[in-house]
């Protein structure tokens, strides 16, 4: 299998350090607007290593791809600075609004008019949507094989890629004998590159692509909210049954009555 | 709206040829729905010489329980798996398709929902029947919860957690079912090639059946930090568990986190330190019998989910309270 062009899938998230700013406002049930800023989501800067490491090894390209606001070009300038070829980002107004099928269906078009590429990396999950189905969903639009869970890959020359996912009590080993095939990583696989000066003055010079619907000639009824099968029917705030008693008093009062409870309960 | 109800489908997964609890629970859970909605429940199971465990899976409810048992099925491998599932489901058309939020059934629920072009919606925390009896999944999000329907298409499919839902009780259905084998399909070359599976024993005192568990979150700061909230799980002969972060800055294996995308534990006392209370780690935890917060932040929202709150920082009080822990113990084996 020879890998000569890989397609990173990166998203742009909230920054999830402040994403508990975004609240149902309980009494009008809709969410409190918030202007978090958008950063990339942390586990696709796993897949961008996982992506730009290979393509060291046997000589691939490398394209960062996401769908998302205008503000995500700014994420894509960084995988850019992070050593990404090229750059595109799949935007549009009647993209608002999709659930995981939707996005999966917009990517896999994005990816397809671009040219089938040999690997997609994505990351395991985001985390603000955080479904983890999207890899596997564009590996059904892009009719090919998926593995999730990513902990280890390696090339082997013409006989394909060795892959290592996780289970739940191990992992399992499995041989890719053909591209294209989609990696769905997890933070275990590696450790991401910092992005160097010059990577920074090298993607200065680069233009991110800007893609919106008619680009990739798909009807707008397959994309978005009207291309979602599934829909939010509701928004409440919940209640918690527990009501609180404060342990107060000195640091060491308050250990000491801490370790009365542990003891009351037969911990200690 | 007169439109014939599909039945009810529970992917039960199973390894060693033992049924998955999570698989359990779902038919517990599939028996409810497809009662409510007069259908039946019927059931999928892929593996190897695992017909006999048709039985068990009667007791718990399922009507009808379709086996494909074969060699080739031992583990789960997508292109053998998925194109029997959708096959099958194409031809049943159930109305609600089930399955377990484990690494299998993560990868293949999306995969078999991709194909029959129907919506997902992942790491469930509660399923009920809406007014127009649609599947109301029940997901934490934005400090509330939200509700996903799948109004148009078939079948509305959802992962659930282990320990969400209770095990079917025995006094459940004493009731046989019909057994339908599936045929295997000749084994095409496939794209890729399960070369093995290595099972690993998990270290530590594991989440699932601990009597007792700290967690900690964000507020632990660093690595020293940590170190601290390892040392309070030891001294009690706790389990260790974790928020979200603590996993991202890689101080703890993402097996260890608590929660909505994590696992769903009921110990008998939970101590949570350093964590703000978000509703996506407290979902996992709401069965606790005992529940103590330690955070510095008197309105941090996890005060209004627990029990006992104590505020301090967490870097300052917890070498004081193991400490006192030591004291104790070596209190209790003096006398
Ligand atoms: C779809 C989705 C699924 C998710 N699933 C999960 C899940 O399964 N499990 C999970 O845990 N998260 C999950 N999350 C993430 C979740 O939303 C929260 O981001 C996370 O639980 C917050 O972790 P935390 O409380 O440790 O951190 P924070 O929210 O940052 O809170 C840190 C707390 O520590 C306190 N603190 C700070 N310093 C100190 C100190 N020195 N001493 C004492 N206290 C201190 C602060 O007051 C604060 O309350 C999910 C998110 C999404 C979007
Ligand atoms: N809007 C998006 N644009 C690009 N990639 C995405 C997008 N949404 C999800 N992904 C990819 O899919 C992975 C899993 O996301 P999710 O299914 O939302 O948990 C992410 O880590 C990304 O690699």
């Amino acid at each position: 299998m020879n890998v000569r062009k890989i397609v990173v899938c990166v998203k742009a998230v909230p920054d999830p350090k402040r994403a508990s700013e975004i609240r149902i406002d309980p009494r009008t049930k809709t969410l409190t607007r918030a202007d978090v800023p958008l950063v990339i989501n942390q586990l696709d800067r796993h897949a961008m290593e996982a992506a730009l490491k290979l393509a060291g090894e046997v000589g691939a390209e490398v394209t960062a791809i996401s769908m998302g606001p205008p503000p995500a070009a700014a994420v894509l300038k960084e995988c850019l600075a992070m050593g990404a070829g090229r750059a595109v980002l799949l935007s549009d107004r009647s993209f608002a609004g999709a659930d995981a099928y939707a996005t999966a269906y917009t990517l896999a078009k994005g990816i397809e008019v671009d040219g089938m590429p040999d690997l997609v990396v994505c990351g395991m999950s985001s985390s603000d949507g955080s479904t983890e189905w999207v890899a596997p969903e564009l590996s059904v639009f892009l009719d090919c094989p998926v593995v999730t869970g990513v902990i280890g890959l390696e090339a082997t020359g013409n006989a394909g890629l060795k892959v290592s996912a996780r289970l739940d009590n191990g992992y399992r080993v499995v041989k890719v004998n053909g591209g294209p095939v989609v990696l769905a990583v997890t933070r275990e696989l590696n450790t991401p590159r910092n992005i160097s000066f010059s990577g920074i003055i090298k993607a200065r010079k680069k233009e991110v692509a800007i893609w919106n619907l008619e680009r990739l000639g798909i009807a707008a009824a397959a994309v978005g909210q009207d291309g979602s099968p599934t829909i939010i029917s509701g928004m409440r705030v919940a209640e918690s049954t527990r009501k609180v008693q404060m342990i107060e008093g000195t640091r060491e009062a308050k250990a000491e009555e801490l370790v009365r409870l542990l003891a009351a309960a037969g911990v200690l | 709206m007169a439109r014939e109800i599909g039945p009810v489908w529970v992917f039960v997964e199973q390894c060693g040829g033992n049924v998955l609890p999570v698989s359990y629970e779902l038919v517990g859970k599939g028996r409810e729905l497809a009662d409510e909605l007069g259908t039946s429940l019927e059931a999928v199971l892929l593996g190897d010489s695992v017909t006999g465990l048709a039985g068990e899976l009667f007791r718990g409810g399922v009507d009808r329980l379709y086996v494909g048992d074969d060699v080739l099925l031992k583990y789960y491998q997508p292109e053998m798996y998925v194109p029997m599932i959708v096959d099958l489901a194409r031809e049943r058309k159930p109305e609600i398709f089930l399955v377990g939020s484990t690494a299998c059934g993560k990868e293949l629920a999306p995969l078999v929902a991709a194909r029959l072009k129907t919506g997902i919606s992942a790491h469930c925390i509660d399923l009920a029947l809406d007014g127009n009896r649609l599947l109301e999944q029940i997901i934490p999000a934005y400090g509330g919860l939200i509700s996903i329907v799948c109004p148009e298409m078939r079948p509305q499919m959802a992962t659930i957690a282990k320990g969400v839902f209770a095990l079917p009780g025995p006094a459940g259905r004493h009731g046989t079912g019909e057994l339908v084998e599936l045929a295997v399909p000749q084994a095409e070359p496939m794209k890729t090639e399960l070369l093995e599976v290595v099972y690993e024993e998990a270290a530590g005192l594991t989440l699932d059946s601990a009597a007792t568990i700290v967690a900690g979150g964000a507020g632990a700061k660093d690595a020293a930090g940590w170190r601290m909230v390892e040392v309070l799980a030891d001294e009690l002969g706790a389990a260790l568990g974790a928020t979200r972060p603590p996993v991202d800055e890689g101080w703890i294996e993402l097996d260890r986190m608590i929660g909505q995308s994590g696992k769903m534990v009921t110990p008998d006392f939970y101590i949570g330190v350093g964590l703000s209370g978000e509703l996506q780690h407290m979902v996992g935890i709401v069965g606790a019998k005992l529940m103590v917060a330690i955070n510095n932040d008197p309105k941090a929202p996890v005060f209004d989910q627990v029990d006992y709150g104590l505020v301090d920082d967490c870097q300052e009080f917890l070498p004081v309270l193991i400490a006192k822990i030591r004291q104790f113990k070596q209190g209790k084996t003096a006398a």
